[in-house]
């Protein structure tokens, strides 16, 4: 079988998996977070907090318990990675320092997990376990209980109710999160990735070297970590580390596990406004940009136009043998794209323009299909922009699923789109006029440009993938890329909540053969058009002097 | 007194002969161009309007839209860097074209403004300081007009102008309100009943009226009519405020991303390429000048062609909510009928024939002056041929006029008598000559009664005693082309109701005949207020026309609410829009000039932003391509040189503005269709004529340009 062959193949199972998974997974998640009975652990989990699972919050309220249960869980990573040595499984490793601690607690917490230090060699087992492996459940939680309520804004009319948050925070956790990782885990494991709390072993190897491998509780945090779209792994050398992802069905099933929440979400959205066509063709949205990034850099990293490519006769530099160049595009397109951030190849050593399409893939805001929850709701804030600007030509004034889109609606979204390229941009222009981005770089001209501008952008974004190499451990990328992340997490949060709680006072509008069919395709050929263009117009200067200038070359 | 008539003569005017017919706008035709595609655009207008574009160029009115604020400051700001480096010709050219942009942007207000001026001097004429004649007690004082409060009572006699708005409160008279309506003809104006409001600046032609004066000075109709034109007070709509919104927030992305492109050319090796000129030509480009340019334009052309339509807005709230619309309520007389019912068919009974009852019911109607009885000798004419005769014709004719009491009319000549009447009146009077009722008259009453229409008896007695010939079958007559213009506002997703004071029955039969959605019988003012509530609590946007009194809550309920010009002054005070045609049917167009109104604002902000992409690739590689020389690969339209790519791009952008002026102004083509194709066919035309027009138009700009000696 020609291995393009076998990647057509990969890719059809994939889709075809994410397909049959699409409906009862978000049927499902419908239910958890429809359903008014509790289980007797999340009852109990209510009691020892003091919270009251059945009050509705309305957007201030819910917001509130977002920051602070999130700032809560920043100030507890920060501690617990200053005083790892003290505590036990220390593995001997020294606490880490202020900047790195803080950037990677909010690095956790904003569910983007850039880690500028290798887990096997810095962190203890308390530090991963209880500290980034929990975060990487309840920041995947927050992610889906923001989204939620947004959608619970597009299905409640008047009323400032949103839900609870702490009840959507325990069942995204409880009962979406915790079970998926579980089924994740013993898969992975069973494909053979590591699995213990055992110390450090000490081989020789053949050349007579000493090394030391180490243990982990490696599986279960792959499953959350890609489950969760976190991405933060346990080894430096994230799933390109066989230990993390030991062959080709591995491979898969950890692409099938970042992208399967993400795109079953637009029908738990579908479900909950009372109109699964509504879902749909979100879900179609998020799928055309991805399937079309996937052809993108799958088809440059075979054509491998770049010079050294082409004398090595393939773009293998950076790639996993046992992957291939079109495994890997595939994974490399799925990460980006849905703010996971971890690798199983090295985005810097792909073809310029494949470097490109993944900077763009992140560009988008995270939306095709995006991170768990922040996917949902950044896709639908592009539906409303979308709607305000081309539902005026159907001679009605903008709505969406009912809902006015009018000036407070449309000054909470234009917020919203306006964060993460003021956060890229102006991150990547202040490293690039300092001396710290061009001390940072491993590289020169365009690649060395495109390395800073992939930090910021990855970081603002939440992806957390970054291009190897890049010295991101100095006190200036720790603060730096550390603000970018708790800002372009949270401020789009507030924007989120504010703007569902606008849309759930008000009474909804019948829709009439006069209303802008939104379900409709040629909705989503609009909705796609009109972020490409939107984005593409952004960054389209910052993306020709970096990837283009150097892809282009070619 | 001044006219529109006149106004439409002068060959050079800045006024489009724009007043729709007063009669009442045939409701079926169609123009060329779809039917509220109006106004007429003269290139003369943009020069005659470049003073006031200049004027506008006060930064503290500018600072109110905010992409051009922006371009005002670009412009500055390469105007400075031109004076410091005077030899730079790029830098002047290119600074000459952002002004000009600028420029553009406000010539395309003024030219809007300017459609409204005339209309507002012509207004303000009729608005001559008049004097009052106060009444105090029993006599009268005289007064300026300006010093009138409410309450007080002015005398009018004829040849006065009435020195403001007000009620009648004594007397009857005629007024000439055509320097409000354009209508040359005389209306009455009576004290009591729905027809007592009077207006400022009208003319009392005959008798004397007292007139409670209603409004205080300066907030008189005419003074907010003037207002209005002038776009003085026209404040910006809810959609307009978001749509700024968005496009601030657009403009500042993009001076992001220009502003944050400097420190990345320096590293690039670029620095000299991106010079401040270059940034700012490209910020300029890349923020939506074109729909920020012509947003305020739109606005004001599409209250202008409502003013052409003789309808004043009084919120821009209410003008959104015209787009918006998804139920219309329509009173059945006067809107979806002909005012009066009209003859349609003569029913013999048995033993008689079509033509023998035409003859008495035209014999008998000749003295019937009502609408209904003229119909009856118009339909004997055109369906038998039946000459028209004259009552003179007939001599030693008794004529019985049709009166109230009696509801029969009829002649007795030549030893024959012949009535025509109501059923009930004739069949007594049959009975009291001593003749027999036909046993079928009764079953074809009842047929044409359940049928919604009004059987009246034709009867006679001659010499073969008295009897009854047949019926006379009158009903509602649905106006021409009404059921296609449902149709149409089924497709746009508008329901109507028609709202009729008849039984269910006849209600029911003019429905469907009309193609209406549902309809109101029996409607009392508290049923139409439900159904306006009913409407509204499921979401629906209600629109409908008002002129009584007792209209006015349901006309203050609903979301568009248009008062009729001859209502009270009432229900013009509740209504948000006033019809000075008092024609009903209008509202239907109202829907229609507004729903343009926002297909144009969308369509033109899309093919801004689509714009953009042809721009980049122009810009890109002009400042780059010497850092990078794998970017000039995006110079896909094979421009000469950077500086001509970077001119074309700007030179494009300014012209664009002047290009669409004219479609600003008169609205895209707008045909009722559904939602889903309408999006089609704008999205294709707009959104993807966007994207290929400026690849062409900087291509044939560069072309142009590279053809300047020492240039290319």
């Amino acid at each position: 079988m020609s291995s393009v062959l076998a990647d057509v193949l990969l890719v059809a199972a994939l889709i075809g998996a994410l397909a049959l998974v699409h409906r009862p997974l978000g049927d499902y998640m419908a239910a958890v977070y429809s359903s008014t009975k509790h289980l007797r652990v999340e009852k109990w989990i209510y009691r020892s907090v003091g919270a009251n699972p059945d009050a509705e919050m309305r957007w201030p309220a819910y917001l509130r318990g977002v920051l602070a249960f999130s700032a809560v869980g920043v100030i507890f990573l920060y501690v617990l990675q200053r005083v790892q040595d003290k505590l036990p499984l220390s593995l001997g490793f020294k606490p880490i320092t202020p900047d790195q601690a803080f950037n990677t607690a909010v690095s956790f917490v904003s569910n983007t997990n850039w880690q500028s230090y290798s887990g096997e060699t810095a962190m203890s087992h308390i530090a991963q376990t209880a500290g980034l492996a929990v975060q990487n459940f309840v920041s995947a939680a927050v992610g889906i209980a923001v989204a939620v309520a947004l959608v619970r804004g597009f299905a409640r009319s008047r009323t400032g109710d949103l839900g609870n948050f702490w009840t959507d925070l325990v069942r995204g956790t409880v009962r979406i999160l915790l079970p998926l990782s579980v089924i994740a885990a013993v898969l992975l494991i069973s494909a053979g990735a590591i699995q213990n709390f055992g110390d450090l072993h000490t081989i020789t190897t053949l050349t007579g070297d000493k090394q030391a491998i180490s243990p982990g509780a490696v599986a279960s945090q792959e499953a959350i970590k890609d489950v969760g779209t976190n991405g933060g792994g346990f080894f430096n050398a994230n799933s390109a580390h066989p230990f993390e992802n030991p062959g080709g069905f591995t491979n898969l099933l950890e692409i099938f596990l970042l992208l399967v929440i993400p795109f079953s979400l637009p029908r738990t959205f579908g479900k909950m406004v009372g109109n699964v066509r509504q879902g749909y063709a979100i879900v179609a949205a998020m799928g055309i940009i991805w399937f079309l990034a996937v052809v993108a850099v799958t088809w440059i990293e075979y054509a491998h136009p770049g010079t050294a490519s082409q004398i090595a006769g393939g773009s293998m530099e950076g790639k996993e043998q046992r992957f291939g160049e079109g495994p890997s595009s595939l994974f490399a397109v799925s990460t980006t794209m849905t703010s996971t951030g971890s690798v199983n190849s090295f985005h810097d050593s792909y073809q310029g323009l494949s470097g490109g399409v993944l900077l763009l893939g992140m560009m988008l805001g995270e939306i095709a299909p995006g991170g768990v929850g922040s996917g949902l709701y950044g896709m639908l804030i592009m539906a409303i922009i979308a709607v305000f600007l081309a539902g005026l030509m159907v001679g009605r004034t903008p709505e969406y699923l009912g809902k006015k889109i009018g000036t407070r609606e449309i000054k909470l979204a234009a917020c919203y789109i306006l964060i993460t390229p003021a956060l890229v941009l102006i991150g990547t222009a202040v490293a690039m006029a300092l001396p710290d981005g061009k001390e940072a770089m491993t590289n020169i001209d365009a690649h060395g440009f495109s390395e800073v501008l992939y930090a910021y952008t990855s970081a603002s974004n939440n992806n957390g993938s970054a291009f190897a190499g890049f010295g991101a451990n100095t006190p200036f990328f720790n603060t730096t890329l550390g603000l970018c992340m708790t800002l372009g997490r949270f401020l789009p949060m507030v924007f989120v909540l504010a703007l569902a709680g606008s849309l759930a006072e008000q009474k909804p509008i019948p829709a009439t053969a006069g209303t802008l069919r939104t379900e409709k395709p040629l909705f989503t050929g609009l909705l796609v058009g009109a972020i490409m263009i939107i984005t593409g117009l952004t960054f389209f200067p910052a993306l020709a002097l970096g990837p283009l200038a150097e892809g282009l070359a070619a | 007194m001044t006219t529109n008539t006149k106004k439409q003569e002068d060959p050079m005017s800045t006024v489009t002969p724009a007043r729709a017919p007063h009669k009442d706008v045939p409701t079926g035709h169609k123009h060329p161009e779809g039917r509220v595609g109006a106004g007429l655009f003269d290139p003369r207008q943009l020069v005659k309007s470049l003073p006031d574009a200049c004027r506008k160029l006060d930064p503290r009115v500018m600072v109110k839209a905010p992409v051009m604020f922006v371009v005002l400051v670009g412009s500055v700001v390469t105007t400075v860097l031109a004076i410091k480096d005077p030899g730079d010709w790029f830098g002047w050219v290119i600074t000459a074209w952002l002004w000009l942009t600028v420029v553009f942007a406000n010539l395309a207000e003024a030219v809007a403004e300017g459609r409204g001026k005339a209309q507002a001097d012509t207004l303000r004429k009729a608005k001559t300081d008049t004097v009052a004649r106060r009444l105090a007690g029993d006599v009268d004082k005289r007064v300026p007009g300006t010093e009138l409060r409410i309450g007080d009572l002015v005398v009018c006699e004829a040849g006065d102008i009435i020195p403001g708005d007000g009620d009648v409160v004594e007397g009857v008279a005629s007024v000439d309100e055509s320097a409000i309506t354009g209508e040359s003809a005389p209306v009455i104006r009576e004290s009591g009943g729905d027809r007592s409001a009077v207006t400022g600046g009208t003319k009392v032609l005959s008798d004397r009226i007292v007139i409670k004066i209603t409004t205080k000075p300066g907030e008189t109709f005419i003074d907010r009519m003037i207002n209005l034109v002038e776009g003085a007070a026209r404040q910006k709509t809810p959609n307009e405020i978001a749509l700024n919104i968005l496009l601030a927030s657009l403009t500042i992305v993009f001076l992001l991303a220009v502003v944050t492109l400097k420190p990345f050319a320096i590293y690039a090796g670029a620095d000299k390429q991106t010079s401040m000129i270059v940034l700012t030509a490209l910020l300029v480009c890349l923020i939506p000048t074109t729909i920020g340019a012509l947003l305020s334009a739109i606005g004001i052309a599409g209250m202008d062609r409502l003013v052409q339509r003789n309808v004043l807005a009084m919120s821009g709230r209410a003008v959104e909510a015209a787009g918006d619309v998804s139920t219309l309520l329509l009173d059945k007389t006067g809107t979806i009928t002909l005012g009066n019912r009209q003859a349609a068919e003569f029913v013999p009974v048995r033993g008689m024939t079509e033509a023998e009852v035409a003859d008495a019911a035209q014999l008998s109607s000749l003295a019937d002056e009502t609408p209904e009885g003229r119909s009856i000798v118009v339909l004997a004419k055109e369906r038998y041929g039946l000459r028209e005769r004259h009552q003179g014709e007939l001599a030693g004719a008794e004529w019985i006029a049709f009166t109230a009491q009696t509801r029969m009319s009829g002649v007795d000549a030549e030893g024959r008598k012949v009535r025509k009447g109501a059923a009930g009146s004739v069949i007594a009077w049959v009975r009291e000559q001593g003749g027999e009722v036909a046993e079928d008259a009764d079953t074809i009453t009842n047929r044409i009664s359940e049928a919604g229409g009004t059987p009246l008896l034709v009867a006679v007695r001659d010499d073969q005693g008295a009897r009854v010939l047949g019926v006379i079958h009158l009903k509602d007559v649905v106006k021409d082309g009404m059921r296609e213009r449902f149709e149409e506002l089924r497709r746009m997703g508008i329901t109507t109701i028609m709202i009729t004071g008849d039984n269910p029955l006849t209600a029911k039969a003019i429905a469907d005949e009309a193609g209406v959605d549902d309809f109101l019988a029996e409607a009392t003012p508290e049923d139409k207020m439900a159904l306006i509530k009913r409407e509204q609590a499921g979401g629906k946007l209600v629109a409908m026309t008002g002129d009584g009194t007792n209209d006015a809550p349901a006309l203050a309920q609903a979301d568009v609410g248009v008062a009729m010009n001859t209502g009270t002054s009432a229900a013009k005070e509740a209504g948000n829009m006033v019809d000075l045609d008092s024609n009903p049917t209008k509202l239907i167009e109202i829907v229609e000039i507004f729903k343009q109104l926002l297909i144009t604002r969308g369509a033109l902000t899309t093919f801004s932003i689509a714009n953009d992409v042809a721009k980049y690739f122009a810009i890109i590689p002009a400042m780059f391509a010497v850092a990078y020389p794998s970017l000039d690969k995006l110079n896909i339209m094979g421009l000469a040189s950077p500086e001509s790519a970077i001119l074309s791009a700007v030179i494009f952008n300014a012209l664009i503005i002047v290009a669409l002026v004219p479609l600003a102004l008169r609205g895209v083509q707008y045909r009722p269709m559904s939602a889903d194709r309408m999006l089609r066919r704008n999205l294709g035309f707009y959104g993807l004529g966007g994207l290929i027009v400026p690849f062409i138009g900087i291509k044939i700009i560069d072309v142009l340009i590279s053809l300047i000696p020492g240039i290319g």
